[in-house]
């Protein structure tokens, strides 16, 4: 048991790299990236929502929105499937979940607060958070595993966004050609790093 | 030598300021810079005494890698005639290296003969080998131009390993694009030698390997002969991963010294241990690069013993065996060391060198799309390697921050 929730981990982190093997989240994964403290706090807000929301979907998808989900309810309602307002309300999870780091981060942590800026309420529609909830209503995933897919993903995601930043860092003595600086060379670098993670394409867990 | 020395101060005043040739400055400089230590002294207050600069360490590098480079063009041919003499005159291959050979007057077929072997490994060595200077030279040379920079040794050694992590078998036209991929995106784009992320020479491997899967993987192309019956061209690492007790039978010390089929200059472990000798006794590689890979295999490899598995062969592949398989050796000590793409701090090199002894072995044995894990573990790492250096000057700083407080 505890087995399988290690290699779902491993593969959200790794094999299904949100970042580098999807491409989601690349808005705030190019923006961000610019200083490692600020992608470790990005990384570590990415975390949070997605550890939160995707479980919550779940629980939501799996009670309410699903086909026959409402028989709970009362048994004539299990022929009733609203599964085609899963879009509307995880993104309102999402955005609930966004508001109240945003808040907590105002409070607790003003600098951090400043330096995310517009990227903070903008996790709202990061894709990646909303991908994870999408993937975990395409491969059946349960609560705990769902929990367990969330906070890898997040995870996966954070230590992408932190390396990048890393590398960034080190390529203010880069002489990169003028055509290519900023967000050209940051695109290539991202291809690059793909290539790197594609080591782990193909491992079976 | 005076010869070659007046040639050039003849031609000296055509390429500096003012000269005709001077955009082509580099075409100039780095002939003369290879050759001979340049004149030039520091001027300021600042003087440094050493001549370690670039060239001679990159050139260090590439005398370090001449055992490799020697058992390259030996082991090429030997496996090739090798293959030849088990399943008879149907595996010769019908390329132009083996009909340049038999026009030398050579036959393909006798592996004891250690002078053919020589020759017909070099038939297949060199031609990648100019392949590689011919397209990465100029396209270093065309950049040093355009960007106005002198060209570096950086390339004098991407170019030797890069020929050296290559199947025997690999079309020309393929070594151009790997080449012309790992010099360009991997380095130039980022400025040049000293400012790359990635290794430029694992760069283009991976992309060849992602690429053209078919040509750089598998069982048929790591002998340079065709894949009949009657002897089997899979490397050692794929035999390990397809059955158990595959390296039961076989001899670590053949491994080890390196006479197995393999990428051209990966398969002699022992040829690396000489190259490590020279780099760690002068300096140029870092032994804690080395010691981390070493002390990361050891350390991942013990735990898959122990977990252990009833499908996967690859589990109970003990460390000794990972260590002479594969690129592994080749890895270890000349491509994770490159100074630029490690980390360059002391604590982040071992921290760095820990993660890809630990990379290598998952993607060995976890992986069944990868039998031969260390390019990729590599790769993987460098991505890395500018983070272990940031939390480890953190760490520094806020020591130092600590010390200051209290006193």
């Amino acid at each position: 048991m505890l087995e399988s929730y290690l290699s779902l981990a491993m593969k959200a982190m790794f094999v299904e790299n949100m970042a580098l093997a999807f491409f989601l989240g690349m808005c705030s994964f190019l923006a961000v990236s610019k200083k490692v403290e600020t992608a470790i706090g990005l990384g570590g807000a990415v975390i949070f929502v997605l550890g939160i929301t995707c479980p919550m979907n779940q629980a939501l998808h799996d009670f309410l929105l699903r086909e026959g989900a409402l028989a709970w309810v009362h048994p004539s309602l299990a022929t009733v499937d609203l599964s085609f307002l899963n879009f509307l309300i995880f993104i309102g999870t999402i955005a609930a979940m966004v508001q109240i780091v945003e808040m907590a981060l105002d409070r607790y942590s003003p600098s951090l607060y400043n330096a995310l800026g517009v990227f903070l309420p903008l996790i709202a529609v990061n894709c990646a958070i909303l991908g994870a909830s999408l993937f975990m209503v395409e491969r059946d995933y349960d609560f705990a595993e769902s929990t367990v897919f969330g906070l890898g993903s997040g995870i996966g995601w954070a230590l992408a966004v932190i390396a990048l930043a890393a590398i960034r860092e080190k390529m203010r003595y880069s002489d990169v050609p003028p055509a290519l600086r900023g967000l050209g060379i940051t695109f290539m670098l991202t291809g690059l790093m793909a290539i790197g993670f594609m080591a782990f394409a193909g491992i079976q867990l | 030598m005076q010869i070659i020395r007046n040639a050039l101060d003849k031609a000296a005043p055509l390429f500096e300021k003012g000269g005709r040739f001077h955009d082509f400055h580099a075409f100039f400089e780095a002939p003369d810079t290879l050759l001979f230590t340049p004149g030039e002294v520091t001027k300021g207050s600042t003087h440094i005494r050493d001549g370690m600069d670039l060239k001679r360490l990159m050139v260090t590098v590439v005398v370090a890698l001449g055992p490799c480079v020697l058992m390259a063009l030996y082991n090429t041919g030997y496996q090739a005639n090798l293959a030849v003499e088990l399943a008879g005159e149907a595996a010769i291959r019908d390329d132009f290296n083996t009909m340049l050979f038999t026009l030398l007057g050579f036959a393909p077929g006798n592996s004891t003969d250690h002078f053919a072997n020589l020759v017909y490994g070099a038939l297949y060595f060199l031609p990648v080998w100019i392949t590689t200077f011919a397209v990465g030279g100029h396209i270093e040379m065309a950049n040093a131009v355009i960007r106005k920079h002198e060209v570096n040794e950086g390339f004098l050694v991407t170019g030797f390993l890069f020929p050296l992590i290559l199947p025997p078998t690999i079309p020309l036209w393929q070594v151009v694009l790997g080449i012309a991929f790992g010099v360009i995106v991997g380095k130039e784009i980022f400025g040049g030698t000293g400012m790359n992320v990635l290794n430029p020479a694992l760069t283009g491997r991976a992309f060849l390997f992602f690429a053209y899967p078919a040509q750089i993987s598998g069982d048929a192309v790591w002998i340079a002969a065709n894949n009949v019956d009657g002897f089997s061209g899979a490397t050692w690492l794929g035999k390990a991963a397809a059955e158990s007790g595959a390296l039961a039978s076989a001899s670590w010390f053949d491994a080890f010294v390196g006479f197995v089929p393999g990428s051209m200059g990966e398969t002699s472990a022992l040829a690396c241990l000489m190259g490590a000798g020279i780099l760690i006794a002068t300096r140029v590689g870092s032994w804690r690069t080395m010691l981390g890979v070493v002390l990361g295999t050891v350390a991942m490899t013990l735990v898959l013993n122990a977990a252990g598995s009833d499908t996967n062969p690859m589990f109970e592949v003990p460390f000794w065996w990972h260590m002479v398989l594969g690129g592994w050796a080749f890895g270890a000590i000349f491509m994770a060391t490159d100074p630029v793409s490690s980390a360059f701090t002391d604590t982040g090199r071992l921290l760095y060198g820990i993660g890809i002894g630990i990379v290598v072995v998952l993607i060995r044995v976890v992986n069944p799309a990868y039998p031969e894990g260390m390019m990729l573990a590599i790769l993987f790492m460098n991505l890395f390697a500018p983070l272990f250096d940031h939390f480890v000057v953190q760490a520094n700083i806020n020591r130092r921050l600590a010390r200051n407080v209290a006193a």
